[in-house]
């Protein structure tokens, strides 16, 4: 079946599967920052915003993007490398695997929440695994790039 | 993965039920519990665009849609004030805020899942579902009966303003709950409703405290592999009374 969209902020018109994934049509059009991670919906690596919404496109079905607007990573490249720059700083990657899902949900975060503390951004996050580290280096990261950013708001 | 042969997106209520009468087809929701399986469906049905993804307050009652979702629950301003925080308390540890934003409420109560915090959190409120073919009816008597051909289209919950609490008991934040109980004091009597026993919540009344806890002690538990019957036992008795302190401590 055909879908009219916009990927990235750009129109556009792809055939999909009636049992395909956001996830595997977001592949095929050559966004590879998205990947499975777990196949049971909870590790948040395949995140995207739908109409600006965090969502798992492992288990939005493809069809549904029909008529919305879907960001990845690959389309905020400046934004992502900005914060890429200061979880680099903190040491916080290791096999980056986790990281464009991750940082989707960060971006996502910075303009759900106003001022989050350390638990609303913890209970915002908690759906992002990372397997290499414990945390912490991402958080040291979190706080950093926030204070930034609430300086230029300020 | 599921497969499937043709996707729908309903434009009418009426046209989901006539298409969802076949066995072979089946309602998607948020997609996140049935892309875990591996069902073959020749069509699948999307009631994405019929504006059940609205949370409406109707003056005595909120409508919930079918396909609201876990993150509209937990974040939505009336039901938070309405319900002292209750939906709240029984989303925010569904695995993370990109799930939530995908996994629907008629999801999660069409399938009746042992382990729903949605569920048992509704059960402890007087809540109504509708459906397109059978009309409205308890959301009590709707889990028990096995599932049906029927759509879920809205769920009522009656604004009473009685005192209601949540509590579970999880191994890890984000992971299925081991046990979950909701309180709620209807008039004179306490409502009980214990859920992920594991199975599907049940519901106990009791006009004394003490009445309501021996109910619950002698509901029946079971083994699996988060916990033991004895355990989900012992912390059903223990939630319970968590329950009674966040109504005393928000002065009850």
């Amino acid at each position: 079946m055909t879908i009219k969209w916009i990927l990235n902020g750009a129109a556009r018109t792809d055939e999909v599967e009636a049992d395909e994934t956001l996830l595997h049509c977001l592949r095929k059009v050559g966004c590879l920052s998205v990947k499975c991670g777990c196949e049971t919906s909870g590790c948040g690596l395949c995140t995207v915003w739908m109409d600006g919404t965090p969502v798992l496109s492992c288990s939005v079905p493809a069809p549904r993007a029909e008529g919305h607007a879907v960001t990845t990573l690959e389309g905020l490249q400046e934004e992502a490398a900005e914060f890429g720059a200061f979880l680099a700083d903190e040491g916080a990657e290791q096999c980056g695997f986790c990281s464009p899902g991750f940082i989707m949900n960060v971006l996502a975060m910075v303009r759900e929440l106003k001022n989050p503390t350390e638990e609303e951004i913890q209970h915002y996050l908690t759906g992002n695994l990372c397997r290499c580290s414990g945390y912490q280096g991402q958080l040291r990261a979190i706080r950093k790039y926030l204070a930034v950013k609430g300086g230029e708001q300020g | 993965m599921y497969t499937a042969r043709n996707y729908v997106k309903a434009e009418s209520l009426a046209q989901a039920h006539a298409l969802n009468q076949r066995r072979a087809n089946a309602i998607l929701g948020g997609g996140c519990w049935m892309r875990m399986g591996e069902r073959m469906y020749d069509t699948l049905i999307d009631l994405s665009g019929l504006g059940l993804d609205q949370i409406q307050d109707r003056g005595e009652e909120a409508a919930l849609g079918a396909m609201v979702t876990l993150r509209q629950l937990e974040t939505n301003f009336m039901l938070e004030k309405c319900f002292d925080g209750l939906f709240r308390k029984c989303t925010q540890h569904i695995v993370g805020v990109q799930f939530r934003n995908c996994a629907t409420l008629g999801g999660s109560v069409y399938s009746r899942f042992g382990f729903s915090d949605i569920v048992t959190a509704l059960l402890a409120l007087s809540c109504q579902v509708e459906l397109a073919g059978a009309g409205r009816i308890p959301l009590e008597e709707y889990v028990k009966q096995p599932r049906d051909r029927d759509v879920l289209a809205w769920v009522f919950v009656k604004k009473d303003g009685r005192p209601v609490a949540y509590e579970t008991a999880r191994n890890s934040e984000t992971d299925l709950p081991v046990l979950t109980c909701a309180l709620s004091r209807v008039g004179e009597s306490w409502r009980a409703v214990i859920g992920a026993r594991p199975g599907i919540s049940r519901v106990v009344e009791d006009s004394t405290w003490e009445g309501l806890e021996k109910q619950v002690q002698a509901l029946e538990y079971g083994d699996n592999m988060r916990g033991s019957a004895r355990y989900r036992r012992h912390l059903a008795g223990v939630l319970l009374k968590r329950c009674r302190e966040q109504m005393e401590v928000s002065g009850v």
